[in-house]
């Protein structure tokens, strides 16, 4: 019952508000005089927006960037402790280590293999039912693509039956393989968490990619092809050189997904066993135990660490990058 | 000679390049393919035999799981939260945000252009830097944990790639039929809604799809301002919570993951061409 009504106010209550205030505005224009109507109008058909804007995400980045020098509670200030922390304690360095390892692997393997996919689909005529298929896990969640792995990840000791697929793949092909706990050696888990990061991400690279290599011009590759250059050569010479400013805007956008990394690492393995990353640390302090000084002092880190690759990105998408 | 030596050899090419892409299809497929098998086995083989054994005989499937975890694991209700989560995230910010776009490309007043920088300059704000005062703001109006309080939240966290997507479209619309609408004495209010809206499908379903299937996949913001409260947990609250409780209830879990992305994977392959421009339109949204 309670959920009809929210779904009433849902489908149909919502527009009609929305609907209602644009109308309600220019009726309002409408009576009062000329001279007011065309100096309002433009802030009352912004006002939405703006209100939302200010409340939810001007104000609360001022608010939190003042958090984060004050203590886990908000009542005295701490100066730069909470940084300082974060910076030393051999726990958040791991954490901090841990968003390193997964900003330089995944961001280059994904674009690499991205790269790969998009030149060698090029060639074949099923094209578009392979890219279909690479770009499909970027339709589901990182929940959805955490069960699925861990699933995938599962482990039994040497000698059972291997019901998980990775372990049951390597076993069937290297007869001498030790079936692997991957979720739980520290030397593996990471990595095996950044695997699924790419397997979501190769088709948004691959995309791309494509699109800007159907811009090259082939003329100038069936030039060289004549002039007997091998493909290699013409990859490293004449393709990888013009689609470099695509690969930036490609490499960019991961980077900063990588930075926000949260719900892979959350629903896998929490951060356990040396997987913690930013975003899901400051979930921690925040929910766990009650810090809200270095939980603030994390987003802030995170918003420093977005804000020059997200200029470089808008820059580059502004400028026709797309 | 020397020809049919170059003949083999570009065959050979031509044999190892489709024997690449059909090996990176298969590991791309293999693990959702794995899921869904899964979830249609009962609990006994799941746990006992890989997924692939499923093939030989003799077949045993079953939808018990299914039956099972839209029952009784709240997946049912937490379907149809993460459609009333979704519905209104998706419409509230388009709508706004076409709103302020609109006004932006077609109105004239002071500031117009240091405002739109803003709005863009907020692209690089990350949900995380606005959590906390956010979660004590709705603490305060005694919103948290229910419905409004992620439409609201979704819709501002969506708005500033919004108003820049859309007031870059809205803006190539031609300048001739805006003005001969106004001639003809159309309202400002009469002009967005029968002119502009209907023009700009194309931008806005694809600003839809990206935001709807953003808001469906979220976990942290759900996660957040609901606080796991089973009666208004979306599917990937509720699966997260299950992959916490539950241990080794693979036939569970496979199941409710395969049930949360249906919608998606329906949308994904009936309105490929828009899904896919929108996601590239949306990767930069913060």
């Amino acid at each position: 019952m309670i959920n009809l009504l929210w779904a009433l106010v849902a489908v149909a209550g919502v527009p009609l508000v929305l609907g209602g205030y644009i109308f309600a505005v220019e009726a309002a224009m409408k009576r009062s005089g000329s001279r007011a109507r065309g100096g309002l109008r433009p802030w009352l058909w912004l006002a939405p927006a703006f209100v939302l804007l200010a409340v939810f995400l001007i104000y609360p980045t001022v608010s939190t960037a003042a958090l984060s020098f004050l203590n886990a509670n908000s009542a005295k200030p701490v100066s730069f402790a909470n940084y300082t922390y974060i910076f030393t304690d051999s726990n958040m360095l791991i954490v901090l280590r841990n968003n390193l390892v997964w900003l330089v692997l995944f961001t280059f393997v994904t674009v690499i293999l991205g790269l790969l996919i998009a030149v060698l689909t090029d060639r074949v005529r099923y094209e578009r039912a392979v890219k279909a298929l690479i770009f499909l896990p970027m339709a589901i969640s990182f929940v959805a693509a955490g069960v699925i792995w861990k699933f995938m990840y599962q482990y039994q000791p040497a000698g059972a039956a291997q019901v998980g697929t990775v372990n049951a793949i390597f076993s069937s092909i290297f007869p001498r393989f030790t079936p692997q706990a991957w979720l739980f050696n520290k030397s593996q888990n990471n990595g095996a968490l950044i695997i699924v990061g790419i397997w979501m991400w190769v088709g948004f690279a691959m995309v791309i990619l494509s699109a800007g290599l159907k811009g090259i011009s082939t003329s100038l590759i069936e030039a060289a092809r004549i002039d007997g250059a091998r493909e290699g050569r013409i990859f490293f010479s004449i393709i990888l050189p013009l689609m470099r400013s695509t690969i930036i805007v490609v490499a960019t956008t991961l980077i900063i997904t990588v930075l926000k990394i949260f719900d892979v690492v959350y629903v896998m393995t929490n951060g356990n066993l040396d997987t913690d990353v930013i975003a899901n640390r400051m979930y921690k302090e925040m929910f766990n135990y009650q810090n809200f000084g270095r939980a603030s002092a994390f987003a802030v880190i995170l918003l420093l660490a977005i804000i020059p690759v997200m200029v470089l990105n808008i820059r580059r998408f502004g400028r026709g990058g797309s | 000679m020397n020809r049919l030596a170059a003949l083999s050899r570009r065959l050979a090419g031509r044999g190892l390049l489709h024997l690449v892409l059909i090996v990176i299809s298969l590991l791309w497929l293999m693990p959702t393919v794995g899921l869904f098998v899964s979830s249609l086995r009962p609990a006994s083989l799941i746990s006992s035999s890989g997924w692939w054994k499923a093939f030989t005989t003799p077949f045993r499937f079953t939808l018990e799981n299914y039956g099972h975890v839209i029952g009784q694991a709240n997946m049912g209700r937490s379907f149809a939260n993460s459609l009333l989560i979704a519905i209104p995230a998706t419409v509230m910010p388009i709508l706004i945000a076409a709103f302020g776009a609109y006004a932006f490309a077609w109105m004239r007043f002071r500031g117009r252009n240091a405002l739109f920088l803003i709005v863009v300059g907020l692209l690089v704000v990350p949900l995380q830097v606005t959590l906390i005062p956010v979660l004590r703001l709705f603490n305060v109006l005694g919103l948290t944990g229910s419905f409004p309080a992620i439409w609201i939240a979704h819709t501002a966290y969506g708005l500033p790639f919004a108003i820049y997507l859309l007031r870059n479209f809205i803006g190539e619309l031609p300048g001739e039929m805006m003005e001969s609408a106004g001639l003809d004495g159309a309202t400002h209010a009469q002009v967005f809604f029968r002119l502009v809206i209907p023009t700009s499908v194309p931008a806005l379903a694809s600003l839809a799809i990206f935001q709807f299937m953003w808001v469906w996949n979220d976990l942290l913001v759900a996660l957040i301002y609901l606080g796991g409260t089973p009666r208004v947990a979306p599917m990937t609250v509720t699966i997260s919570n299950m992959v916490n409780s539950y241990g080794g209830g693979w036939e569970f879990l496979t199941a409710a993951a395969f049930l949360s992305m249906l919608l998606p994977l329906i949308v994904f392959f009936a309105l490929q061409q828009y899904f896919v421009k929108g996601i590239l339109a949306g990767s930069v949204k913060g």
